[in-house]
């Protein structure tokens, strides 16, 4: 039975933290997380990693090298689908075995299978399975997942409130900030979130007086329904949330300009920025900058670019 | 109405074909070039994967020559092809061309969308005689891939080199003509008789190999720098994971690669557990096949950006180093040049007729080139 579990700190951590904290102690785990990302870790990734990888997952090997000597397993389940008629991304669908072939000296990859594709039987036996890696009690493993949920709704709710994801996490206050201007921020919450690899875009933009929102602020049922105005609905879940967002901001113009982060060689990005880029142009209601990160991205390139956007908002303003 | 569609391999040779028996208007677009390439690049988003942009540059030079009309298959997911035909409608809109555009979702989309789609395709035609001309056609599709992998396989082996392509050629086009199913099965019959007429030498130890990969790049000549006549030129006989009629057809058993998607999953289901959408599984699962049949090597073909691909390129390793079989990746994008590839492969040649020769150490050399 498995005793000490790690967590990386990237990818769907930043979707899911709580509900997977939740349900690991309630079946009885000690987790490990990984550190916040550095220039070690994307090193450590890259190293490993195939070089035509999106830089997402690379950072997400610097991870599970990290966690190697603390953690008796590693928790990365296959996030096959979370709706009905919907995917996430194939690098999702494929990440427990991308995660097992990067070096054998890893401690063993623990996999749960989500699919809500498969219906509530096959997802609540998938459920049970892995369950057994800790109790064999199987009320205990559900009540393990029912407490998930209800950390997960909590979680939500805070984001909802104005939180970033990593501030909900670490029990942070809402604060207000009083900025003379407003950001939309869309994009892959391990782009938006992680303040390594996007030169910490959120802090920078508050200090420098904007206001921050975010896709992961405005409700799924919102999402979902600014999604639908697509030409044919999206069957990436996430991108879904993405484009929601922007089409969101563009039409009630709650924000006074959209800055969309994508990542370098993503494949769901490199459509849905065509989406959003010609919905923009079309509404012409709201700039859009969209702002690609990689492993070399040079910083002062990317920050000046980003001064440039927020002096032409608030130009734009007077 | 002009309809176009993009090209694939053999694609434009089972459309006109179809088209032809439904009685709508078309123009095959002009054969893939490098200016084609190059329209796309200039239009296409820039990280979408090569298949869109060729596809697009295909789309523009179709609507220069007088197409009104688009045809393009759908998708549900996960890998970007479900969502090209929108992205490519919007893109060649927005560079300023007029046309509808025709988007055939695979039936698993929902049923109907797909009959009133192929209704929109065959006018005044019945579901019947559709479904007729479907099967038709199809299986005359089927007969050009059995060709093709007679060609992949035994090219190698010929005594005359340029015999085999020459005599592909023939069969296909002693195939074009044939409507009836009748006409079909005696085309089928005269146009395998032209390649069995090739003089081979059986007896030549040729190297086996396996090639895998993303199914518009192994498919598509222009784009894999007609990779296989290359290598069976270079005296290496050839097995392929995907072809046409196994990709497009409704089937889980792949009659003509043989082996179904079953077999290839539980091949794969050591080192990739899941489908991962496009052919990721596929690569994964033929490689071990390969492995496990003894091949000299396997290559690999994929666009920079593939998703499905990039995680099986992230696994062969673990295959190649399981079962001591040399792997090659090739990552193919807009800036790829034939040269480079040709290299490659000469260094992966070289490899893997050493290693040949050492297993077989005391017999005669391998003859390569
Ligand atoms: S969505 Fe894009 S960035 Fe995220 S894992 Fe997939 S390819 Fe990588
Ligand atoms: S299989 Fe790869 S290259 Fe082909 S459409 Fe899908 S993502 Fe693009």
């Amino acid at each position: 039975m498995c005793a000490t579990i790690g967590v990386p700190q990237a990818l769907l951590y930043y979707k899911y933290y709580p509900q997977w904290e939740a349900f690991l102690k309630g079946l009885g785990a000690e987790i490990v997380v990984s550190s916040a990302t550095t220039k070690r870790t994307i090193n450590a990734g890259t190293s490993l990693a195939e070089n035509e990888l999106c830089l997402p997952v690379k950072v997400f090997f610097g991870h599970l090298v990290e966690l190697r000597n603390q953690v008796d397993a590693l928790f990365v389940p296959r996030v096959v689908s979370v709706e009905n008629g919907a995917y996430t991304c194939p690098k999702f669908l494929g990440l427990p075995d991308l995660a097992r072939s990067i070096d054998s000296s890893l401690p063993s990859v623990l996999d749960p299978t989500f699919n809500r594709r498969l219906g509530r039987k096959k997802f609540y036996e998938a459920l049970l399975d892995f369950g057994k890696h800790f109790t064999n009690k199987k009320y205990r493993i559900l009540r393990a997942w029912m407490m998930g949920l209800s950390a997960q709704r909590v979680f939500q709710r805070k984001l909802e409130s104005g939180l970033t994801p990593v501030e909900a996490i670490a029990n942070a206050e809402v604060q207000t900030y009083k900025g003379n201007l407003k950001i939309g921020i869309a994009g892959h919450p391990y782009n938006i979130y992680d303040s390594y690899i996007n030169l910490n875009l959120i802090k920078r933009l508050r200090e420098w007086g904007v206001d921050v929102a975010t896709t992961e602020m405005i409700p799924q049922r919102t999402l979902e329904h600014e999604a639908s105005y697509l030409p044919k609905r999206l069957f990436w879940s996430y991108e879904k949330e993405v484009v929601g967002s922007v089409f969101h901001w563009l039409r009630n113009k709650s924000v006074d300009g959209i800055i969309y982060v994508l990542s370098f060689a993503c494949g769901p990005d490199s459509l849905i920025q065509v989406l959003l880029e010609s919905e923009a142009k079309r509404r012409g209601s709201l700039p859009l900058m969209s702002l690609v990160i990689d492993e070399h991205s040079g910083e002062a390139g990317m920050i000046t670019r980003v001064e440039a956007f927020v002096d032409m908002l608030r130009w734009r303003k007077v | 109405m002009r309809a176009t569609f993009p090209h694939m391999g053999k694609l434009d040779m089972v459309m006109s074909d179809l088209f032809d028996r439904t009685g709508i208007g078309y123009i095959v677009p002009p054969r893939t070039t490098t200016k084609t390439l190059q329209l796309g690049v200039r239009y296409a988003p820039e990280f979408a994967c090569l298949p869109l942009k060729v596809t697009i540059g295909n789309f523009i030079e179709a609507l220069e020559a007088g197409a009104d009309t688009l045809l393009m298959a759908g998708g549900v997911g996960p890998c970007r092809f479900g969502y090209y035909a929108q992205i490519q409608e919007c893109v060649i809109k927005e560079a300023g061309y007029d046309f509808d555009m025709i988007i055939l979702e695979p039936p698993g989309a929902g049923y109907r969308l797909f009959i009133n789609t192929l209704k929109k395709l065959a006018p005044g035609k019945s579901i019947l005689e559709i479904w007729q001309i479907i099967k038709i056609g199809f299986g005359k599709a089927r007969v050009l891939d059995e060709l093709e992998k007679y060609a992949l396989k035994y090219r190698a082996y010929e005594v005359k080199r340029g015999d085999t392509t020459k005599a592909y050629k023939r069969a296909l086009e002693i195939m074009r003509p044939a409507i009836t199913a009748d006409e079909i099965a005696q085309a089928r019959e005269e146009a395998f008789l032209v390649l069995e007429a090739v003089e081979k030498d059986m007896q030549r130890p040729c190297l086996k190999m396996g090639i895998i990969g993303e199914f518009y790049v192994l498919l598509e000549p222009f784009v894999n720098f007609d990779i296989e006549e290359y290598l069976g030129n270079m005296g290496v006989s050839l097995e392929r994971s995907v072809y046409l009629t196994d990709w497009i057809g409704p089937s889980k058993e792949n009659p003509i690669m043989g082996i179904s998607d079953k077999e290839v999953a539980q091949a794969a289901k050591p080192y990739l557990n899941h489908f991962v959408g496009g052919e990721g599984l596929p690569s994964v699962g033929h490689t071990v096949i390969y492995a496990k049949e003894g091949f000299d090597g396997v290559l690999h073909l994929f666009p920079f950006t593939c998703m499905p691909d990039i995680i099986a390129k992230s696994i062969l390793p673990q295959i190649s180093r399981d079962f001591d079989l040399p792997t090659l990746s090739l990552v193919i994008d807009e800036q790829t040049g034939k040269a480079g590839v040709i290299t490659r492969l000469e260094a992966f040649i070289d490899l893997l007729a050493n290693k040949r020769k050492q297993k077989e150490f005391g017999k005669s050399p391998v003859l390569v080139g």
